[in-house]
């Protein structure tokens, strides 16, 4: 069984976004970049399916900038087998990287693609879901426990107001939550053998996908800045305070 | 011009959730469809038919609709989508699951999790966890747009629109419920508490958790919260995060107890009213965003709190 793995390389989850003085987007610029959490969890789930024997090989894809590769070398190092960039500095929407994706899988062919729920930058939550649809294959979104074997996936997802379990005919799409798993980190000679894995690099235009933009960024403004508070020094005092300054009681 | 907007219900009952989202469904067209999806639903839309401003209802009835499996969804949203020009659902868990998909069938590029309406085809939305807020014009035909419900006031009661019973499509084939383990609680829902009392790391326990949070919220008349840590952890189900990846609240009070306030908890809670923090680190980023901050170990703490409300007639 061959998994293929979409990860993102994104600003580091401990990074406070700033946004740019003339409202055109956030400031990246000598930022610290990362694997999106997500995406590591959905690296990590596919390299334990492999341990267990569920899955045979690993393949980690990202769609992004030249230094993606990067974030594809911490994909090999985990354990994935090999990569694929499809490099591109344009930064694409959700429905532009599932095209995308789709067009690798028809020449991957994998049996389940395992991707993070949401990127902690775009926060859209959309493109595994949007993956799913165009290749009409079944989605198992917010997974917090995956079973492969038999030609199915059994998948436990966070839901409003609890846990519900289904099972989905492979192929299929299942996006990772948070308590799939905890992500290993990649040990040092992991990270040195990591440098050998094939990491295949294509262009976006060799795929001949439609990726223009749909969506429009008018601008990118910062959230109104809440007023700074005061310290209260008891209980008794946060109670009055509570009930006769802010009358929330 | 009209929006078709997919309720959050329960079947008996329809969640506030939809209110909202009609709320913001009117601030792009003054023709608005609810649909009513799931399974022994008459009542959630005869509720539905009397929020005020609400066109028409669609009642549509099926075991996995009302199962919410997202290719169900697909299945019926995407054909009735010919009849309107957006499509809006609130961003529940269920939201975020089904909207994608539809989004993608009428290959159009999703607008998540908006918090304003500028017009018609223009809308706010937070990015990188709240951050910044992105202003985004589509040119999609048909436009899907996920709505932050904590952004938008409920629209009122007073309606009466038709109940209008719209055929359910064949069961998915290659995708099958199996159960679901839902947390049963007396209190009130998290996402639309007026008062919430959430838990983090400090607690140090699942039973820890639930001997001190637990009174405090039921004192309070509030839901139970906590943060990704506790979650993590299993002192709390994962039900109640409150974050960037979890649930967005913004009740009149937010009380967090011994919570550092990490950017992604911030994220799920920084347009509540008024916070409250209780932390025993002076330096916690939680006090930067807090109205009303006292440092304080929460075991000494949230007991005297407690009298206090006693004292205050709590």
């Amino acid at each position: 069984m061959k998994v293929l793995v979409p990860v993102k390389r994104v600003i580091d989850y401990n990074v406070k976004a700033r946004v740019k003085p003339d409202q055109s987007g956030v400031d990246l610029a000598n930022v610290k970049m990362s694997m999106n959490p997500f995406c590591e969890i959905a690296v990590e789930e596919a390299v334990r399916q492999k341990e267990k024997g569920a899955a045979t090989e690993v393949v980690a894809v990202s769609v992004g900038p030249t230094q993606a590769q990067e974030t594809l070398r911490t994909a090999l190092a985990m354990g994935a087998d090999r990569a694929i960039l499809v490099q591109t500095d344009q930064d694409l929407e959700p429905l532009a990287v599932a095209k995308v994706l789709k067009a690798l899988i028809a020449e991957e062919n994998p049996d389940v693609v395992i991707m993070g729920k949401q990127a902690i930058d775009g926060d859209n939550n959309a493109t595994g879901q949007i993956l799913a649809a165009l290749l009409d294959w079944p989605q198992a979104t917010f997974a917090s426990a995956l079973e492969l074997g038999g030609g199915k996936a059994k998948v436990t997802r966070e839901v409003d107001g609890g846990l519900q379990t289904i099972e989905a005919d492979l192929p299929a799409v299942v996006t990772a939550d948070l308590r799939l798993n905890e992500p290993r980190y990649a040990s040092l000679p992991n990270i040195m053998k990591a440098k050998k894995k094939p990491l295949d690099v294509k262009e976006l235009g060799s795929l001949g996908v439609d990726v223009a933009p749909r969506l429009k960024v008018v601008k990118v403004t910062e959230p109104p800045k809440r007023a700074g508070g005061v310290k209260v020094e008891t209980a008794a005092d946060l109670v009055s305070k509570l009930k006769n300054e802010a009358g929330v009681l | 011009m009209a929006v078709l907007v997919i309720a959050d219900h329960d079947n008996a009952s329809l969640k506030d959730n939809t209110h909202k989202t009609v709320t913001a469904a009117l601030a792009v067209s003054g023709d608005v469809d609810v649909l009513v999806a799931g399974k022994d639903a008459k009542a959630a839309a005869d509720a539905a038919a009397k929020i005020s401003g609400v066109r028409k209802v669609l009642l549509a009835e099926s075991d996995a609709l009302g199962q919410g499996l997202a290719e169900a969804f697909e299945a019926l949203v995407v054909p009735l989508a010919a009849n309107y020009d957006a499509v809006l659902i609130p961003a529940t868990s269920q939201g975020k699951n089904i909207a994608p998909r539809i989004a993608a069938k009428l290959d159009s590029s999703q607008i998540s999790e908006i918090v304003e309406v500028v017009d018609a085809s223009t809308f706010v939305r937070p990015i990188y966890a709240g951050n910044a807020l992105e202003t985004v014009q589509s040119s999609d035909a048909k436009k899907v747009v996920t709505v932050r419900p904590t952004s938008f006031k409920a629209a009122a009661e007073g309606g009466s629109a038709a109940v209008e019973t719209v055929a359910a499509p064949a069961a998915p084939a290659k995708t099958r419920f199996i159960d679901q383990q839902l947390v049963k609680s007396d209190r009130p829902e998290l996402a639309a508490a007026k008062i919430v009392v959430s838990g983090g790391r400090a607690m140090g326990s699942a039973e820890e958790f639930q001997r001190v949070i637990e009174p405090l919220a039921d004192k309070l008349g509030a839901a139970v919260g906590a943060s990704r840590a506790a979650v993590d952890a299993g002192y709390a189900p994962n039900d109640y995060q409150v974050g960037q990846t979890g649930k967005v609240v913004a009740p009149e009070l937010y009380v967090a107890i011994g919570i550092s306030g990490a950017i992604q908890h911030l994220a799920g809670m920084k347009d509540s009213k008024v916070i409250v923090a209780i932390n025993k680190d002076a330096d916690a980023p939680i006090f930067q965003v807090a109205d009303y901050g006292l440092v304080a170990d929460y075991k000494a703490a949230v007991p005297e709190l407690m009298e206090a409300l006693t004292a205050a007639g709590k």
